[in-house]
C-alpha cells in the first residue's frame, strides 16, 4: 500500500477508537444545527436555501478545526511515534499529506453528515440544489485550508494547546481579512495593491464567492494553493527540525 | 530481465529457503554484500553549542551484533537516530548495507529495522492494528504480509494480546510489540535503542533471548548501558562519551585491560590465610582484601598466570578454601576507567 494512503488509514483508525471522533462529530452536527437555527434566522427568512447554514462554517470551522488539527503532529512528537514514523521509509511530504487527508476526510465525513438539513430544506420549498452543492465544495476547501494551516503549526510545537491557539489566531485573521475592518486600519499605512492583496486572502471572501453558486476557478485555486503552500510550509517545518 | 538480475533473484531465493527453518528468517535484501552493514563516517551532531556527536566512525559488519556502551548521555540515541534517518547529521554520513542515509534515505529505511528508544507506539491501536500499519508502511503486499506477520507475532508470543490496545500491555510486552515492529519487514540490519531499559529481570531474560535469536542472521547496533548485556549479546563493543570514539574492542579485550583480568580471588573462612606467603610468591603483584565479607584476591604481575601457584600455596599450607576463582576481568572496571579517566585507549 502507497505509504500515504497507510498514514492516511492509520490516522483514521486512531481518530474513530478514541474520542476524538465521536466528540467532534457530534458537537460539529449540534453545532451547526443550532447555529442555522438560531443564529441564522433558517425559518424566519422564508427562503429555501442553505445561506445561513453555510455562512455559520467559517466560525465554526474557526474553533472546531483546530481541534482536529492540534494533535497531528505534536502528539507524534510529544509521544515518540515521530521517531518510529520517520524512521519507516516514507518522505516528510508523504507523511504530512496522509495526515492531511485523514483530517480532511473526517472533516468531508462530518460535513456529509449534515444532510438532514438538505432534505429539510427540499422538503419545506425547492432550493437550488446546484447552489448547495457549491456550499457543500467551499465549505470542504475552506476546512481543507484551516487544516492545512493547522497541521503545519501543529508540526511547530509538541504542545497541542499552543498548536491550538496558534491555528485559531491564525485563521481568524485570515477570515477577518476581507472586513473592512481590517482593510481600514492598512489603508492608512499599506499601498493599495498590498491592501487589496489583503483583501484577497480573506477564506471567507473567496468561500462566499463559492456557495453563492459561483464555482470561479480563481476561488478553487485559492483554496488549493493555500492548502499547498501551508502543507509544504509544515514540511519545512518538520525538516528543519530534523536537522536543527 | 538481464541475466544478472536472474541471478540476484536465485541467490535470493536460496538464501530465503536456507533460513525458512528458523524461527526469524531473514529474506536477504542488501544490494551490496560485500560492505559493512552499518558504517559511520565522521558522523558528528551539534545542537547548537552542544556537539553530542564528534566525528564518530564506527563499522558494524555482516551478523555482528554490536554494543554501543557509554553514560547516560554520552551520544547514543542520538547516532542511532541519526543511523535510522530520524535526525539529520551536521557533518559526515553514515550508511545502511551501503545506503548513505543522507543521499538514499528512503533505501536506507527499507533495510533497516529500528527500536527507538522505549519503544514508542500508537497506544490506542491494537497490536494486530498497529503492526498492520507497519507492513503497510513497509510496502509488504498482502501474502508476505500475513506471512511475515504470522511469523513475527508466533516468534515473539504475541498470539494472546493480538486485539488488545498496546496502551494496556505491560512495559515487557510493549518491548516485544517495539521488536515486531522492527523485524516485521526482515530487515538486514536492526539498530535497537536500550531495548530491555526499565524491565524486570524476567523481561530482559526474554528480550535477550529474542536478540539472540535475530542475531543469527542479522547484524545489530545495540546501545545500553548495562554491562551485564554486554556478555550475554555482543560480539564486539564501541565505547563512546561526549559523542567520542573511547574504545573499539571484543569484550574479552575489553576484559583484558581491567585489573582484575588473570587475578585469582577466593574466599577462606576461619582460616588466617598468611597473605605474607602469599606476596611472597614471585608471580603476586598485589593482594587485597574485601573488607566485606573477607574475600581476598591476588593480583598477577604482567604477563604472569597466578592460579595454579596460589593453589599449590593454598594446598601445601593445608587451608581450606571454599571456592576460588579466575578472574577474566570487570567490565564495569574497565568501562569507569574509559569513561572517566579521560585516557582513551587503555
Amino acid at each position: 500500500m502507497n505509504p500515504v494512503a497507510a498514514v492516511a488509514r492509520r490516522e483514521l483508525r486512531s481518530y474513530f477508537v478514541t474520542p476524538v471522533a465521536y466528540v467532534f462529530l457530534v458537537i460539529f452536527l449540534v453545532l451547526a444545527g443550532i447555529l442555522t437555527f438560531y443564529a441564522g434566522d433558517f425559518y424566519d427568512r422564508q427562503q429555501a436555501d442553505l445561506q445561513p447554514f453555510f455562512s455559520m462554517h467559517p466560525w465554526l470551522y474557526l474553533v472546531l478545526v483546530p481541534a482536529v488539527s492540534m494533535r497531528l503532529w505534536a502528539e507524534e512528537a510529544k509521544g515518540g511515534t515521530l521517531e518510529l514514523l520517520l524512521s519507516l521509509p516514507l518522505t516528510l511530504a508523504q507523511a504530512m499529506l496522509g495526515k492531511f487527508l485523514a483530517a480532511w476526510l473526517f472533516i468531508g465525513m462530518a460535513l456529509l453528515l449534515t444532510f438532514p438539513i438538505w432534505i429539510t430544506v427540499n422538503y419545506l420549498g425547492s432550493p437550488d440544489n446546484g447552489v448547495i452543492l457549491a456550499g457543500y465544495i467551499g465549505s470542504w476547501l475552506m476546512a481543507g485550508g484551516f487544516l492545512a494551516i493547522g497541521a503545519c503549526l501543529s508540526a511547530v510545537t509538541q504542545s497541542q494547546v499552543v498548536a491550538f491557539v496558534l491555528t485559531v489566531v491564525v485563521c481568524y485573521l485570515l477570515i477577518l481579512a476581507g472586513q473592512p475592518q481590517v482593510l481600514d486600519f492598512f489603508q492608512g499605512t499599506l499601498p493599495r495593491k498590498l491592501v487589496n492583496g489583503v483583501a484577497h486572502l480573506s477564506m471567507l471572501r473567496h468561500f462566499q464567492a463559492i456557495s453563492r453558486g459561483v464555482l470561479d476557478l480563481r476561488d478553487l485555486l485559492f483554496f488549493v494553493l493555500s492548502m499547498a503552500a501551508w502543507l509544504t510550509a509544515g514540511v519545512l517545518v518538520l525538516d528543519l527540525k530534523r536537522t536543527a | 530481465m538481464p541475466p544478472q538480475a536472474w541471478m540476484n533473484f536465485s541467490v535470493t531465493l536460496r538464501v530465503d529457503q536456507r533460513l525458512e527453518e528458523r524461527a526469524l528468517p531473514v529474506v536477504g535484501a542488501c544490494l551490496l554484500p560485500q560492505s559493512d552493514m552499518i558504517e559511520t563516517e565522521q558522523l558528528t551532531r551539534r545542537y547548537g553549542a552542544l556537539t553530542a556527536v564528534d566525528s564518530l566512525s564506527i563499522r558494524a559488519e555482516p551478523g555482528q551484533v554490536l554494543g554501543l556502551l557509554g553514560p547516560n548521555g554520552a551520544g547514543k540515541t542520538t547516532v542511532m537516530r541519526m543511523i535510522a534517518g530520524f535526525l539529520e547529521p551536521s557533518s559526515g554520513t553514515a550508511r545502511v548495507c551501503g545506503y548513505d542515509v543522507r543521499r538514499e534515505p528512503l533505501k536506507a529505511k527499507r533495510v533497516l529495522g529500528y527500536l527507538p528508544e522505549g519503544a514508542p507506539s500508537y497506544g490506542e491501536l491494537t497490536v494486530r492494528e498497529f503492526l498492520t500499519f507497519i507492513i503497510r508502511m513497509r510496502g509488504l503486499n498482502r501474502e508476505d504480509g500475513y506471512r511475515r506477520f504470522e511469523r513475527v507475532v508466533g516468534g515473539l508470543q504475541l498470539e494472546g494480546v493480538l486485539d488488545q490496545c498496546i496502551d494496556t500491555l505491560s512495559k515487557g510486552l510493549r518491548r516485544r510489540v517495539g521488536l515486531a515492529q522492527a523485524i516485521v519487514h526482515n530487515p538486514q540490519v536492526l539498530v535497537l535503542d536500550e531495548p530491555t531499559d526499565g524491565l524486570d529481570p524476567n523481561q530482559k531474560h526474554t528480550v535477550r533471548q529474542l536478540i539472540d535469536v535475530m542475531a543469527r542472521d542479522r547484524t545489530i547496533l545495540i546501545s545500553t548501558h548495562l554491562l551485564e548485556e554486554v556478555h550475554a549479546l555482543c560480539n564486539r563493543v564501541v565505547i563512546i562519551a561526549n559523542g567520542r570514539l573511547l574504545a573499539d574492542a571484543t569484550p574479552a579485550e575489553l576484559e583484558a585491560r581491567s585489573r582484575y583480568h588473570g587475578a585469582v580471588s577466593f574466599s577462606a573462612p576461619g582460616s588466617g590465610v598468611s597473605q605474607e606467603m602469599l606476596g611472597r610468591l614471585p608471580q603476586v603483584a598485589s593482594i587485597e582484601v574485601d573488607p566485606l565479607d573477607g574475600r581476598i584476591t591476588v593480583f598477577p604481575r604482567p604477563g604472569e598466570r597466578i592460579l595454579e601457584p596460589v593453589e599449590t600455596l593454598l594446598r601445601q599450607q593445608g587451608l581450606e578454601v571454599s571456592e576460588i576463582q579466575l578472574e577474566r576481568g570487570r567490565l564495569d572496571e574497565v568501562f569507569r576507567h574509559i569513561t572517566t579517566g579521560g585516557e582513551g585507549h587503555a
